[in-house]
Formats: structure tokens, sequence, C-alpha cells
């Protein structure tokens, strides 16, 4: 997994709740059998004028201008705001390496559904909780070349003006973030605690252990 | 002892250790598998050069992907026609067969949706912790048991190591309290639910749902409400364990069986929430209030009652929630003030891990019964959860039903609730369905979903709109 420590980059506002992964990565791009690609059919439904389909060359489809992510100003944006519960909906892990393959290295928000949140510390995709009152000033403050600086060592955002704020981060998630670790290594060097669990557990309930 | 919650019998019972910080390993028992969040799971364990901690805890099947017309199944993936979804479904086998894992192939009468699959045969079991590459694991939580979704990195964690690292969630409890009336069915209860606490209500929390109108659910109408639990934030959904549960479990293939299902059973009885138990949250729901509902936005929180009429943006004071309303109706093509009973739609689906048990397709099969679906309804399709239950159907003579009312009867899979395969809605189109989400472009792009129950979706098909049941004779 990339290390996640300090990113600076471009702020993109997507102004909406319960943005679902469905959204973020429609159906048809999920019979991919890779983690890699899903870039192009980041937010497909919004991003183009008609639907598109796995295997076309999406650089030639009729963007929809309005959309946020086509506009002049946001090209090359790596922050992603946007409003609460932010990933809602499917479990699919593939709303997140669309993000990441885009080039979104971390999102804002107040709040993000469960499976989604976790989903993203696993790819080096950092998501960030502040409060919807800091998420309405960064909403109103976005201006040409607004960038943010999101360190995640000392948890904080920094804005263009200078002005940082804390967020909270799992310590854990953190440790595996700063350092890009593996957590299946990490959890296999328990091996023996799990081993040791089996054989409790088959005594107990050896129907489940069959 | 403290008194204890369900969740924290099953969390206490699963924890391998604990950190100081209070990140756990928690030993996962049964790991479902399907097609499409797997591939690049099997994928990491071989650039690794890792193998399966526990090769019989998992069970796979093809079912996101898979054709539900009848030319296109009997001949293994033969009969699939998109060239990319014939070869993830293919790429399941292969990883199947290379890590020796039991897969019910497409051709087996055993394969279906993998939320029906698992109970049917027995492979979710109470006091069990159940995980899936599905949001929609939390069906399983209808068995006391620990069940959720996971996203493809834990998909592999799990293979590699049995465990998961989580940390403990919220408990919470949803009590629906007294009895329904007639014609409101379990999908009714679960959508008036997520309507109170919203589709973030259950966000960091695992849901217990209790009170007398859960404990009166069947085993199916149980499942439906802990699916939806998801569509309510919480990842995890669990109703207790009592006779209904026990009753559904004996027998089947993967059940325990003589001297071990007597321990079972009697290990099974505790796996509820101790007298007194402390819950972080609480809710309530007075079940005589619930009516037939129907969503009418873009989230499965945008619900209301048959009766109702669609909301009016101008009418909310919060200025997102409002032009999230008014962005709804736009996608929707509907009108503030409009009666819901007077929507029409285009067409039907009966099915998703929701809604396609055998009581499901009872339940519509009594409302199409010597009913002819409207003119204006292009497609009205009925999809059953597994060969199982398809077969079950027909041994009632329900597939006769459906068919001589005019919808088709089609092979079980996934379907148009995601609208993976070829079964997906045009633009514009409005579609009464059973399953559990109508977000923006799920049933195909530009389509328009109204999550209704089963017995509502027939009725819609008959009339040709939105209908409440009860007025039915």
């Amino acid at each position: 997994m990339e290390k996640f420590t300090i990113h600076k980059g471009l702020l993109v506002p997507l102004d909406r709740s319960n943005i679902d992964t469905d959204a973020i990565i429609p159906k048809q791009y999920l019979k991919s059998v890779k983690k890699s690609g899903f870039g192009p059919t980041l937010f497909d439904d919004w991003r183009y004028k008609k639907a598109g389909e796995p295997g076309m060359d999406h650089s030639q489809r009729e963007i929809n201008q309005d959309f946020v992510l086509n506009q002049a100003q946001y090209q090359g944006a790596s922050v992603l705001i946007a409003r609460e519960n932010f990933g809602c909906g499917s479990s699919r892990e593939h709303a997140v390496w669309a993000l990441t393959d885009y080039g979104i290295r971390s999102i804002i928000a107040p709040s993000y559904a469960d499976i989604f949140f976790n989903n993203s510390f696993k790819n080096g995709l950092l998501p960030v909780v502040l409060g919807e009152d800091i998420v309405d000033q960064l909403f109103k403050e976005i201006d040409d070349g607004y960038e943010l600086t999101i360190d995640l060592e000392q948890q904080k955002v920094i804005t263009p003006s200078g002005e940082a704020f804390a967020f909270e981060v799992d310590a854990f998630k953190k440790h595996c973030m700063l350092n890009g670790l593996d957590d299946i290594g990490l959890t296999l060097q328990h091996a023996d605690d799990i081993r040791a669990y089996e054989v409790k557990r088959k005594q107990e309930a050896p129907w489940l252990m069959a | 002892m403290a008194t204890r919650t369900l969740y924290d019998k099953l969390w206490d019972d699963h924890v391998v250790r604990t950190e100081a910080d209070g990140t756990a390993l928690l030993y996962i028992d049964r790991h479902l598998v399907h097609e499409v969040t797997s591939p690049q799971a099997f994928e990491g364990l071989r650039l690794a050069g890792r193998g399966l901690w526990r090769t019989n805890s998992i069970l796979a099947v093809p079912d996101h992907n898979v054709p539900t017309t009848k030319q296109h199944r009997g001949n293994g993936t033969a009969g699939i026609e998109d060239p990319v979804a014939k070869i993830q479904i293919e790429t399941l086998n292969q990883n199947c067969e290379d890590f020796a894992v039991e897969e019910f192939l497409m051709d087996d009468i055993r394969q279906g949706i993998v939320h029906v699959i698992g109970p049917e045969q027995g492979a979710t079991l109470p006091g069990m912790t159940v995980v899936c590459g599905d949001s929609h694991t939390s069906t399983h939580g209808a068995f006391g048991a620990l069940a959720h979704g996971i996203g493809t990195s834990e998909v592999e964690h799990v293979m590699a190591t049995q465990c998961l690292i989580q940390k403990k969630m919220k408990n919470m409890r949803v009590s629906v309290q007294g009895k329904v009336g007639a014609g409101v069915t379990a999908k009714d209860i679960v959508l008036a639910i997520i309507g109170e606490i919203g589709t973030a209500g259950g966000t960091g929390c695992a849901i217990e749902f209790a009170g007398e109108a859960i404990r009166d659910l069947s085993i199916e109408g149980r499942m439906t409400v802990c699916n939806m639990a998801i569509e309510a934030g919480a990842r995890a959904g669990m109703i207790a364990v009592d006779q209904t549960t026990i009753d559904y479990i004996e027998g089947r293939p993967f059940a325990p069986k003589g001297e071990e299902w007597s321990l079972a059973v009697e290990a099974w009885q505790h796996l509820v929430s101790d007298e007194g138990a402390e819950f972080d949250q609480e809710v309530c729901l007075d079940a005589s209030k619930i009516e037939p509902q129907v969503t009418w936005g873009t989230s499965p929180e945008m619900v209301l009652p048959i009766s109702a009429t669609v909301p009016n943006p101008s009418d909310e004071s919060d200025a997102v929630k409002s032009s999230g309303i008014q962005a709804a109706l736009d996608y929707m093509g509907l009108t503030a003030g409009e009666s819901i009973d007077t929507i029409s739609v285009d067409k039907i689906f009966i099915g998703s891990c929701t809604n396609s048990r055998i009581e499901d397709m009872r339940e519509a099969a009594q409302i199409a019964k010597g009913q002819t679906v409207a003119s204006n309804i292009k497609l009205a399709m009925v999809v059953p959860g597994s060969g199982l239950v398809k077969q079950q159907a027909e041994e009632e003579g329900l597939d006769k039903i459906f068919i001589d009312a005019g919808f088709e009867w089609r092979e079980p899979g996934c379907s148009m609730c995601l609208a993976m395969n070829a079964d997906r809605l045009e633009s514009g189109e409005r579609c009464a369905s059973t399953s559990n989400r109508n977000f923006e472009g799920r049933q195909g792009q530009g389509g328009r979903t109204h999550l209704v129950s089963p017995a509502m979706a027939a009725a819609a098909a008959i009339k040709g709109h939105f209908t409440d049941i009860r007025d039915l004779s």
C-alpha cells in the first residue's frame, strides 16, 4: 500500500450528501477482475453525457461540462470535499480504487459510511472527518487554485491562509497508513493466537469448526 | 457477569486478541464468496504466495452477473453473452478450483443469491461470525449471527488469516412494538425504520431488531429486515434466536446433526440480549402505525406510506436537505404534492437478496392470482433467489400463477437489483422493485426505482400504478 504522510493538493468540491458507491463507480465496471483502470469511469453517470461500458475509449466520450470534476479549475485535483455519509451503499472497494486511480489522495466530509471508510484505509486513501461547520466553511472558501495540506502525522488540515483544523484518526489505521503497511502480514504475526483460539473454539462449539 | 447485549456476546465469543487501543482480531466462522468482489482477493493471495487459512469456512457462488433467462442458462457459462461478465464468473470457477473452495456452479440447483443460499443450506448458523464481500451480508444476522459486509482487501485478509481487524461497534436497538396491520410486511417495517432513523442513523452501530412485530416475523421476514440494516448505515443487523430460528435450521445440509445438534441448540438459547442489557442508542416504533411503504426519492430514507403525497422541498428549512429533495424529485420525474398511489410504473422487479425467498414468492403470487398485468407495464419479472426457491415455488404452482398473469418467471440471480447482467431499466423508466437501493442509476442509468414489498410490487403490476394493497379485495 502507498504510504500517506503529508499531502498538499487541489481541492474539488462535490456538494452533495449521501454520495453512494454506485455513483462513485457504476455497476458495469465491477466486472473487471483487476484493481486498476477505474479512474476514467469515476462518477461515470455524472461525468459523461451517456452511459459507458467497460472496454470503451473513455477519452472519446462526450463529457458533462456541468459536472465539477470536468471544470477547468479543478483539473489535477487530489483532495475531494463532500457532505455527510460519503460512500454509502454497496461494499464495492472498486469505489476506492476508482478514486485513487483518478488521483484522489484524501477526502474531506463530515461523515462516511463504515465499509467505505474502512476500504479507504486499506488503499492509502485518507478519509478525513471534519465538523459540518468546517466543511461548510471550506465549501465557501474554495477559490481558483485552492490547495489544502493534509498532514496525517500531525492530524491537521491546513488551508491556503494557514488556518489549521485538527482531525481524529484511529491510531492503528494511522500507523498502517503512515508506514504503508500490509495488515495481513501484521495479523499473521499473531498466527499462534489464532490457532489457540481455534483449539478452544473447537471444544466449545465443535459444529462451527467442522 | 454484567448484562450483555446479543452483539456483546457475539463479539466476546470471537475475539482472538485485543490491542490496548481496542483494535481486535475477530475470528470469522463463515466466509461467503461471489464473483464480483473476490477476484482481486484471490489474486492478492497468489501475488503474496499465501494460501487460505481455513478452506472449509468458505462457500462460493456466482450470482451478481449471471443471466436469468432460460436460454442463457443450463450449459455452464456458455450462455453468458457479455464476455466481461463471463470472464469474471470463469475466474471465480478457476479460483475455487485452484484453492479447493466449495462452489455451487451456475448449473447447480443450489446456485442462487449468496444471501439466500447461505441460510438455505444451513451454512449460516446462530452464533457465527459471517462475512462476505457484499454489504447485504447483514441479512444473516436474522439468525442471531454477527454478519457484515466487507471490502475486497478484507476478503483477502479473512482468506489469509480467518480474522478481521476491527473495533467494537456501538449497540443500537430498534424495537417495533405491537402488531402490524393486515397487508404490512417485513419490507414495510424495515423501510419505515429507515425512514425514521435515516440512511446514516445506524452508522458505527450493530443494530438489534426487537419487539413483538419482529418476533412475529418468519425467518424470511427477519432476513428482509436485517438485509436492509446497511441501508440504515449499520454494517450489522441482528435478531435474537428463538424457536422460529431453530426450526428453520434443523435438517439443513450444513447444519449440525445428532449429538452436535443438541449441543448447538442448547448453546443458541443464550443468543439473546440479557434482561436489562444497556444499549448506546434505542429507537422504538409503533407497529400499528406502519402502512405499506413506497420510496419516492434516490435514497432509501426517502420513503413514505402509500397514502402520502410526494414531499415539497420548500417545506424543508435546511438548505442542503431541501436541495437534496429537489434533486431527487428532478431525477425521479416527480412533482411535489403528487399522490404516491397515482404514480404509474413501467417495469416490475420481484427478486433480490431482500425479497426473493419462498415467502416473498407466495406473497406476490397471492396478489397476482387470477389477475393480469396492466397494459402499460413493459416488463414484470419474478426472479427467485435460488434454484431451490424456484423449485419449491414451481411445486406450489406459483410459477403458473405469475406466468398466467403476464409476469416473466426467471432463473435465480441478483438480476435487476443492481443490473450487472442484462436485466436493467432504460433511462427514464420507472420501476416498482422489491430490492434494497433506489440510488440514481442503480437499476440502469437514468432508471427510476421505487422500493416496495413483493405484495406492493405485484399490485403495482396489476394496476399499472402504486396502489394500497389493503384496498384490494
